[in-house]
């Protein structure tokens, strides 16, 4: 077994600006080597000027005293409370940076910044509660905002503020993504109204950002009261399981106000908001698997609205996939898994699904073709029929009106039997919801490609990407059926019950239970053999990479909320 | 929509084409005339192995299929196809009736009954009579005399063949059995007579086993073969199971070399080879020499095989005779050069056997390896689903006769192999390490498979040393299948093929295009912490200069101290996203890349699956503060050990029950598993009702 040592030893060694006090006050390591301040004409490390010298310059004192604000910042919250935050399997906030960035490049802006406040004797650590600067992930430059919950609860002050702001606004002169590392009590509540207007200073600078740069929030402790709503601006919002909340009022305001007793994951842990809210987008085990799974994330999206997300190809756009043939069942009500069907199709079965336990009958998510990042939507036939519904229409439309932002091509893969009926459904508005999709994708102007893999009924199959709505190229494969309704229903309606019903299906199942009529109108382009699929799609984004199509001038559109 | 008329083309011209006279005749050289076209009344591999032959002879070829199976391969292959009925094999392949209407209908002059299903049931031969179609097997009479176990151990008696001793009649009733287990003496044999396959078949210890043995064997009796007929004999414990194929045209009857078929588990034949390592020059003469007098005594007209069990001292005791093909068939054509449908269907037709015994020579080794779709370290439990991906190894020296391709579903109402995997060669050694490259190569994802077991047997050394009898694996795997237990130098070869494919994954990553400013000189790691099975390693792992970029490496594996312990030169010499060839200080070795973690990935490495973590130095040194998450509970509770159904439940909730009794029983793959009771416990509640589906995993019952 080979000693930890080792392994710090390498770690410190990579550190730049890492918290090299605290390791050094961690491990008893007195080794200096690693110190933060760095010549300001080399670049090498600096150590303090050695005492035994008589005469002791301006700039040496001033040297000495940058060396101890600069390890104070570095070393936060003080040893006890780096302890505490450890105990509570959470990382530091500079911790995190290191394992989110590529070695070495972070860039630290507004080390010694402190708060203002006057009151309650409140304690000054340099930096304030918040680590921001910016560095690379695979080499792509990003900013970021990591909060340090071991200085006064990583609570938002002015100052803190300021210094998001003054990232975000870096981020945005630059087009590179902000990444936010959320660890944070909430306002500082001894600054009152500055606090609030930090938050809100921040607000607009997320609505300012939006379709113009990513922004991911990455929920890594605790994030309450006014403090949810930058998250809930930006386009992902990811959780870490059983160490991160989000809510607007505690368990305790919950508790006083409505006598319910609930407990901070039952109100606000990462499973209510991947299943029940929607409010985050995925969770993970734990923060090294969250921050690894953010540079996967970030590699795939584009750095700004002008950007294209493409890296090299590892996957021949050629590949047939002969299983598709024989993956829709004979029984148009028996289910199959449209994942696997996504799996086939792109770059080497990688799919980076979002919200995959949330509106589990509709799958959205990224993967690439040829290298060049798509967002993918489907409807699944495993979960409710691959019906849509309130939460459906609205995730799939948020993920659609992203990619449409910073130009992703759209793949939809359909097999939609409809809306949801239900007066829960009606009740609680799936006319205005549903819209939220159909707008989306009229809206969208980049190159969408649906394939229709069975069913395609009545205003659902509108939606989904249709010829109607701008669809660049709409394909059906031989399974597919694009009516109004499937045969039961309709014979129904058409014969009202009089003579044989079993006749009748037939012959509306051979009127319409196939892709000709619609290939008959130009509604889908072709019929296409399930295995060329992934071939057909390559082609076709090609073909598109040149589309040019913007909407009318307007200051912007009334999309249903 | 060109495309799609192309793509579909290729299948429907091969139903449609059409055979000539002058075509068949060419084909078919050594006869003027053969059968026109074949029935093939069987599914999966075996009637894929069977329509092989057919086309080679230039016979047409209609296959018979349930509505389930009207993708399957034997139905893409066969000419002509039918459905049969649903999928219950009760409606479908044992369906009689629906098989002569499909052979009226396509005008098939012969039927191959392959193995299972209706290949020895006289009914159906008799109904074939009847309307003048030829069964490709013996004529009923030997069917009925040696397919049936009572009576062909009579006659086997009588024509001078060593018998295992037993009673020599049909047990009925329990008392009756416990009776002449008691007479003949624990342990026993309970079997039916019309079994096969290791079903219906139950090794009883003691009254109590008897009582449980009996009814179960009865019941899967009469599922799978319609007859509960049953018989008892002595069981011949630490014995080999060897047999001899046997070819006759009712006049030469002919023995081939011995099979060896020790490797079973719960009677099932897993690893078949040919020759027996065991088995001297004199014993197979004299095997054969029996083998071939039990045909001659019945007067035997097709491919037969007479099963023998073997004791240390090389005594043999016949065991019974198989009227059929059987499945390890191929291994006794590859050391023979013989095709041995084709000799079925030739002498079912009418012809003399050309072939003389002196040309059934010996030459080289065969092994089978039998895939199954079932989960090994469960007891080896069937395992149903798709096959999401598969790819078959391929290459000199190795056969593989199967009915599936990707995509294909595994049923719990068929049979769970996947296919035979023959390899072939000069020497047993050889063989061995060919067997041990192809179950490397064989890729199979969407179901559980024995793969990685039959892996681990090809290191065992007893099995090497050809040293086993049929209890090898009861005997080497006394807590059932593990995994392959690794050695600190396969660790360490496990860790720099993590480490490759982490340092692929960040090579791919690293070429991301963006139109803001970027790191250029951001390259993959150097440092690396691998753990596997909880040894952990630290290297530094590099690309060696000068060579073609990503493809040779050097790992350095550092000790406590940071210096280089070790130095390996890695060379990739293939990568896909299912596999990864390396070479490792000049050792070639492959891994199969199963799914990727965040953190880890899992790589099948002599045939077991295991997880290779791969940190940074950063994420390695964080990793303490890491939250242990918490696992499930569930030793309160029975799960279900497969996806089946529930055929009964043996208790009430409040029952006291004892460790290990019944408690229910359910059936997959038409075996019916009894699970037993973990322990001395009350029942707390029944979750299952009989007749009820159930998933794997899923809670049956649960204890206080």
């Amino acid at each position: 077994m080979l000693s930890r040592g080792l392994i710090r030893s390498i770690y410190n060694s990579r550190s730049v600006l890492r918290n090299s006090a605290t390791a050094s006050l961690l491990k008893n390591n007195n080794n200096k080597s690693n110190n933060v301040v760095r010549s300001f004409s080399t670049g090498a490390p600096m150590t303090a000027p050695p005492t035994s010298y008589v005469y002791e310059s301006q700039l040496d004192r001033v040297m000495g005293r940058i060396q101890e604000e600069t390890e104070r910042a570095a070393l936060g919250g003080g040893e006890k409370r780096i302890q505490v935050q450890h105990s509570k399997g959470k990382l530091l906030a500079r911790e995190r940076l290191d394992l989110l960035l590529d070695e070495g490049s972070f860039r630290e802006y507004d080390m010694l910044v402190t708060h203002r406040c006057q009151d309650f004797n409140m304690e000054k650590v340099p930096g304030d509660g918040v680590v921001t600067g910016h560095g690379t992930i695979n080499g792509k430059l990003v900013f970021v905002f990591s909060q340090d919950s071991t200085v006064n609860g990583g609570s938002l002050s002015e100052a803190h503020a300021e210094k998001i702001c003054k990232i975000m606004d870096k981020a945005m002169l630059v087009g590179a993504p902000v990444i936010g590392l959320n660890d944070s009590g909430g306002a500082r509540i001894q600054e009152g109204i500055a606090s609030l207007a930090g938050y809100a200073e921040v607000f607009q600078r997320n609505v300012n950002a939006s379709g113009v740069i990513p922004q991911i929030s990455v929920i890594m402790g605790p994030c309450a009261g006014g403090a949810v709503y930058s998250p809930a601006i930006t386009d992902f919002t990811f959780m870490v399981k059983d160490t991160s909340y989000l809510f607007v009022t505690g368990p305790d305001v919950v508790k006083s106000v409505t006598n319910q007793e609930i407990t901070q994951e039952g109100l606000g842990g990462s499973k209510v908001h991947t299943t029940k809210s929607g409010v985050a987008h995925l969770a993970f085990e734990n923060d090294i698997e969250a921050l690894k799974k953010v540079r996967e994330f970030v590699t795939l999206l584009p750095s700004n609205a002008n950007d294209t997300a493409v890296r090299d190809s590892f996957d021949s756009a050629s590949r047939e996939d002969p299983v598709l043939d024989q993956i829709i069942p004979d029984d148009p009500n028996k289910p199959y898994d449209m994942l696997e069907v996504i799996h086939r199709v792109v770059d080497e079965g990688d799919f980076f699904e979002i919200q995959p336990t949330y509106a589990k009958n509709i799958l959205v998510g990224f993967a690439r073709m040829e290298g060049r990042t798509v967002g993918i939507v489907a409807n699944q036939p495993k979960e409710l029929a691959g019906c849509l519904d309130i939460d459906a229409s609205v995730k799939a439309a948020r993920f659609v009106r992203f990619c449409d932002c910073f130009n992703i091509p759209l793949i939809t893969f359909v097999d939609v039997p409809g809306f949801l009926p239900g007066t829960n459904q009606e009740h609680n508005g799936i006319i205005r919801h549903g819209a939220k999709l159909l707008f989306a994708y009229a809206e969208a102007t980049v190159p969408k490609i649906a394939i229709i893999t069975r069913k395609a009924y009545g205003g659902a199959y509108d939606v989904m990407s249709s010829k109607h709505l701008r669809g660049d190229s709409n394909y059906s494969w031989p399974s597919g059926q694009v009516a109004v309704m499937g045969s039961k229903g309709a014979v129904e309606i058409i014969f009202r019950g009089k003579g044989d019903i079993a006749e009748q299906e037939k012959i509306y199942n051979d009127k319409f239970a196939n892709p000709l009529p619609a290939a008959r109108r130009g509604f889908i382009d072709d019929i296409i053999p399930p295995r060329l699929t992934r071939q057909i799609i390559c082609e076709d984004l090609e073909m598109l990479k040149s589309k040019k199509l913007s909407n009318p001038p307007k200051k912007h559109c009334n999309v249903p909320l | 929509m060109n495309r799609l008329i192309n793509s579909f083309s290729n299948t429907s011209l091969n139903t449609g084409m059409k055979h000539s006279i002058f075509m068949r005749n060419f084909h078919s050289t050594s006869s003027n005339w053969m059968f026109d076209k074949i029935l093939i009344a069987n599914r999966g591999e075996i009637a894929c192995r069977v329509m092989d032959t057919c086309k080679k002879m230039g016979i047409k070829t209609v296959a018979i299929h349930s509505d389930v199976d009207k993708n399957a391969k034997h139905v893409e292959e066969a000419d002509e196809a039918v459905c049969v009925g649903p999928a219950p094999t009760g409606l479908s392949y044992l369906n009689i009736d629906a098989i002569i209407d499909a052979i009226k209908k396509t005008g098939a002059q012969a039927v191959h009954p392959g193995y299972g299903f209706l290949s020895e049931n006289a009914k159906f031969v008799k109904e074939l009579e009847k309307i003048g179609v030829t069964f490709i097997g013996p004529g009923s009479y030997a069917m009925h005399a040696l397919g049936d176990k009572i009576e062909s151990k009579r006659i086997a008696k009588e024509a001078g063949v060593h018998v295992v001793p037993g009673f020599i009649g049909e047990v009925d009733g329990m008392d009756h059995v416990i009776k002449i287990a008691n007479e003949i003496g624990y342990p026993v044999m309970v079997k039916a007579s019309a079994g096969g396959g290791g079903k219906g078949m139950r090794i009883c210890r003691n009254d109590e086993d008897v009582k449980i043995g009996f009814r179960l064997s009865k019941q899967e009796a009469k599922s799978s073969f319609g007859d509960d007929r049953m018989l008892i004999e002595k069981y011949i414990e630490d014995g080999r199971h060897i047999e001899i194929q046997v070819l006759s045209d009712g006049e030469t009857a002919l023995y081939f070399p011995e099979r060896e078929c020790s490797i079973q588990r719960r009677n099932q034949k897993v690893i078949e080879e040919a020759p027996s390592p065991f088995i001297d020059e004199k014993t197979r003469t004299l095997m054969g020499e029996q083998a071939a007098a039990l045909c001659r005594a019945v007067g035997y007209k097709s491919a037969g095989t007479i099963e023998f069990l073997v004791d240390e001292n090389k005594d043999f005791y016949f065991l019974e005779m198989n009227t059929r093909l059987q499945v390890e068939h191929p291994i006794t054509e590859e050391i023979t050069k013989q095709d041995l449908v084709e000799h079925m269907i030739r002498i079912a037709y009418g012809e003399k056997l050309k072939v003389k015994q002196q040309d059934l020579k010996i030459h080289g080794w065969a092994m089978e390896s039998r895939v199954y779709a079932e989960d090994p370290y469960r007891n080896f439990l069937p395992s149903i689903g798709r096959i999401k991906k598969y790819i078959r190894p391929s290459g000199p020296g190795i056969r593989i006769d199967g009915g599936i391709f990707e995509g294909a579903e595994i049923s719990t109402y068929y049979d769970p192999l996947i296919s035979k995997l023959i390899t072939y060669g000069e020497t047993r050694k050889g063989v061995i390490s060919k067997m041990k490259k192809a179950l490397d190569e064989y890729y199979i994802r969407g179901v559980n498979h024995n793969v990685p077991f039959l892996r681990d047997v090809m290191e065992n050394q007893d099995f090497l040393d050809g040293n086993f009898t049929t209890k090898f694996i009861p005997n080497e795997y006394p807590n059932g299948f593990e995994g392959y237990k690794f050695n600190a130098k396969q660790i360490e070869q496990l860790a720099v093929a993590g480490t490759l494919c982490r340092y692929i994954e960040q090579h791919k990553e690293l070429t991301n295009q963006s139109n803001t400013a970027r790191t250029a000189n951001v390259t993959p790691d150097e440092y690396y912490v691998a753990k596997v099975e909880n040894v952990r390693h630290v290297l530094r792992f590099a690309p060696k200069e000068d060579e073609e970029e990503g493809q040779s490496f050097f790992a350095h594996f550092l000790n406590e101290e940071g210096e280089v312990e070790k130095q390996f030169e890695v060379e990739l010499i293939d990568s896909t996203p299912e596999f990864m060839k390396v070479s490792i200080n000049g050792t070639q070795h492959r891994f199969q890349v199963h799914e990727k973690g965040v953190l880890f990935y899992n790589l099948q490495f002599h045939g077991t699956k295991v997880p290779v973590t791969i940190l940074s130095p950063e994420q390695d040194s964080l990793f303490e503060y890491m939250p242990v998450k918490k696992t499930v509970d569930t030793s309160n509770s029975l799960l279900s050990p497969m996806p089946g159904t529930v055929i009964s439940v043996g208790c009430k909730v409040g029952d006291k029950v004892i460790a290990n009794s019944e408690i229910c029983i359910v059936e997959a793959m038409k075996m019916q598993n009894v699970l037993r009771a973990p322990r001395d416990c009350e029942i707390k509640a029944i979750n299952i009702i009989p007749g009820q589906v159930v998933e794997v995993d899923q809670v049956l019952i649960e204890f206080k």
